[in-house]
């Protein structure tokens, strides 16, 4: 067949998918595929996760390979280093964002140190696959953005997908890498769909690479997991107001595309982050310093940013009060200089 | 069956029907600290093994003696001694085979150089010079372990894993008395016992975390008591006993081997120096306790037993001591050279690949290192009068 009839076939064969489905999918495909791989967490089994994502785990390829554990996060993540030290490539699901806390520990002082530790010896092929953001009318403890953490690491991959396709692809990668990744899950999304043939899955892209998922000549806006589609829809709006804005789509904030980004700014000489997470501390202060050192002279304003307030996480009421949205976004772009610039 | 369904499946009932789900009594640990030298015990001891453990003893103290003089000299950046404890460290390394994990912490280098280690990559992380001076998978000594108790659910995890390969391997995990307060002491245990891991955890109650004594530390009965808690078997052993610590954690790698699940080993001992060279230990402790301890230390009851049984002649003890020094003076001799380290290895192992970001910074390293040698291959030429003038 043709590629271009393959891809046809493929596209035929698509009918809607969640990005939960996706993300089981390549579950079960990592598990089918490597015996290493072993999938743990809370509630993983009969149960196939507070997500589904798991969904069908364990009665396909027994508990030994989709296990539930006992209720303690550290320990999930401490045993997972074990079984990593012995050759196992171990998936671990944290139930909540806020409720990786407690491994914090495994991670910081073991997961993202063993390979330097031992000068490469032991690497530590393990997948962290945790559930963020807000969005969702969660109560106290399950809306948390808690991203720069992670990226605050040395030693973690950091990778979050915005798509159903990418939720496959990017999982299927990061469960193959031979280094630590922190697999964000934005918990909004699991319900989106998008058509995607599941027999026919796009292909598994190495970590680190942005995509622009619009392309504009106006300005760049750098976003990543929930915040893309909120983006997309900032720019759809933004052609009424007269702006083309391009839309880059991180994907990976460890390692950090700096060549996508910095094209798409160089083009379009003006850049807002936008993320869930709160500003202050945030991804954003990072991203926007490593766009001005890199594009300063094409720069016809100051990189902004649009986060979340630099509060505690709101209790469901007042979220989208807390949410970075179409407006607000806008209201940024609007103050990108348009007076003094070209 | 699965490793999984072994365990098999617990749902409540309601009162008149619930019942505990296993009998604690065979779980409980002695009420005094298990011994055999100086008692009937002893009589049943094989005498080789006496003697393997008695030389290594002696090696083990010349090994802590010597760290010590080269932390004092500069050596090494910071020493936690094991004198005291030998009996412990040694124990724990002779009862493995060789295909079996040792996890120890930072105190526990002895451990990993009675297994066969070479001393001086078991002092590296001590020395300053790289974290872990070994390949752990080609020694089966996972890294020296500093954040407490974190290297117990790595041993537990370990474990598990050979068990689902179907491999028989057995894990022995070492700890001290502060660190079986801490979260991952009970998540590792309690993993442990649910998976029925073939783990030992050895948990050397030496009397201090630092300064602060065990009766700050817990209100159990004991720590071999906390086994009860997770369904696994506690024992309770007198630490500087080594024939008895060596029965007893062989006895639980033993039953680990055979599918029988973890063990908790408290062996009772004592930390006869300070925390570390950095520790003032007259701040919390007076010298009469440490000389009660004297009485009995590790290698004068081993040596009273051997003396007693006639195993221990001159010549013995000379080829013995003789052994302990020559492996000392070879550590002093290469410890005083300086380690060879290279600084752009600080970018080598960050990741599997290295991102641009740190391509870029160990660029700017190396450029910064090139400026400075040639900046001293400079000032060598003209040094004499740049130096005397400042
Ligand atoms: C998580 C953690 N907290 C604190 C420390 C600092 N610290 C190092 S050793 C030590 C005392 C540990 O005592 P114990 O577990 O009894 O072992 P010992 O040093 O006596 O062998 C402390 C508090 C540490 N290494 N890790």
């Amino acid at each position: 067949m043709s590629t271009v009839a393959a891809e046809r076939a493929a596209k035929k064969a698509a009918k809607p998918a969640t990005m939960a489905q996706a993300l089981g999918r390549a579950l079960r495909d990592s598990l089918a595929e490597d015996p290493t791989v072993h999938v743990l967490g809370e509630d993983v089994g009969v149960l196939g996760g507070v997500f589904r994502v798991t969904d069908g785990l364990t009665k396909e390829f027994g508990e030994d390979r989709c296990t539930d554990t006992p209720l303690a996060e550290a320990g999930i993540l401490g045993t997972a280093v074990g079984m990593a030290m012995y050759g196992l490539r171990p998936v671990v699901e944290m139930q909540f964002d806020a409720f990786a806390y407690p491994a914090f520990e495994q991670l910081i002082s073991h997961v993202a140190r063993m390979r330097n530790r031992t000068q490469g010896a032991m690497p530590l092929p393990i997948t962290v696959r945790v559930p963020y953001g807000g969005g969702i009318g969660g109560v106290e403890h399950h809306s948390d953005s808690s991203e720069a953490y992670y990226m605050a690491t040395p030693g973690l991959h950091v990778v979050t997908p915005a798509t159903v396709a990418d939720a496959y692809g990017l999982l299927r990668a990061s469960i193959a890498s031979d280094d630590p990744v922190v697999f964000l899950e934005p918990k909004r999304l699991y319900w989106s769909k998008a058509d995607w043939n599941p027999d026919a899955p796009q292909a598994v892209e190495p970590i680190g690479r942005a995509v622009v998922r619009r392309t504009g000549r106006s300005a760049t806006l750098l976003t990543y997991g929930p915040s893309v589609p909120v983006c997309m829809e900032a720019a759809e709006a933004a052609v009424a107001e007269g702006w083309d804005l391009e839309v880059v789509d991180l994907r990976s904030l460890v390692p950090f595309d700096d060549e996508t980004v910095a094209a798409s700014v160089r083009r379009t000489g003006r850049a807002v982050v936008v993320h869930e997470s709160n500003g202050f501390g945030g991804p954003g202060g990072e991203i926007a310093a490593r766009v001005t050192e890199r594009c300063f002279h094409h720069l016809e304003a100051p990189v902004l940013r649009v986060a979340g307030f630099d509060i505690p996480y709101p209790p469901p009421m007042l979220e989208r009060h807390h949410l970075p949205g179409v407006d607000r976004i806008l209201d940024a772009v609007a103050r990108l200089q348009w007076e003094a610039g070209s | 069956m699965t490793v999984m369904e072994q365990r098999g499946v617990y749902r409540p009932t309601p009162p008149p029907a619930w019942q505990l789900r296993t009998d604690p009594a065979p779980l409980l640990p002695d009420a005094e600290p298990y011994r055999v030298l100086g008692t009937e015990a002893a009589g049943k001891a094989d005498e080789e093994l006496l003697g393997r453990l008695y030389a290594q003893l002696v090696r083990g103290r010349r090994y802590n003696t010597q760290a010590t003089a080269l932390t004092k000299q500069g050596r090494l950046a910071v020493y936690p001694s094991s004198t005291g404890q030998e009996a412990c460290e040694v124990a724990a390394a002779l009862v493995l085979q060789d295909r079996d994990w040792l996890f120890p912490s930072y105190r526990d280098t002895l451990a990993a150089v009675a297994r066969g280690l070479d001393p001086v990559q078991a002092l590296t992380l001590l020395r300053g010079d790289w974290h872990t001076g070994y390949d752990p998978r080609e020694h089966r000594i996972a890294p020296l372990c500093t954040p407490l108790a974190t290297q117990l659910p790595h041993a537990v995890g370990l474990a598990h894993a050979a068990r689902l390969k179907g491999d028989d391997v057995v894990a022995l995990a070492m700890v001290g008395d502060g660190g079986t307060s801490e979260g991952d002491f009970h998540e590792a245990l309690n993993f442990a016992a649910v998976w029925r891991a073939p783990v030992v955890f050895l948990v050397q109650n030496n009397g201090f975390a630092i300064s602060v004594p065990l009766d700050k530390q817990t209100a159990a009965p004991s720590l071999a008591h906390k086994a009860v808690g997770y369904g696994m078997p506690g024992r309770l052993v007198d630490g500087n006993d080594a024939a008895a610590v060596h029965e007893v954690l062989s006895e639980a790698v033993s039953r680990a081997r055979e599918g029988g699940g973890p063990t908790l080993v408290e062996a009772v001992t004592y930390r006869m120096e300070a925390h570390t060279n950095a520790d003032d230990a007259t701040r919390y402790r007076g010298d009469a306790e440490v000389e009660a301890w004297r009485d009995h230390d590790p290698i004068l009851l081993l040596e009273r037993e051997l003396t007693e049984r006639g195993l221990l002649d001159e010549d013995r003890t000379r080829a013995v001591r003789y052994d302990a020094e020559a492996m000392a003076a070879d550590l002093r001799e290469r410890m005083n050279r300086d380690p060879d380290l290279d600084p752009m290895d600080l970018f080598g192992h960050v990741y599997a690949e290295q991102t641009s970001q740190l391509r870029e910074q160990a660029a700017q390293l190396r450029a910064e290192l090139e400026a400075s040698a040639e900046e001293g291959a400079e000032g060598a030429g003209g040094a004499d009068g740049e130096e005397s003038g400042r």
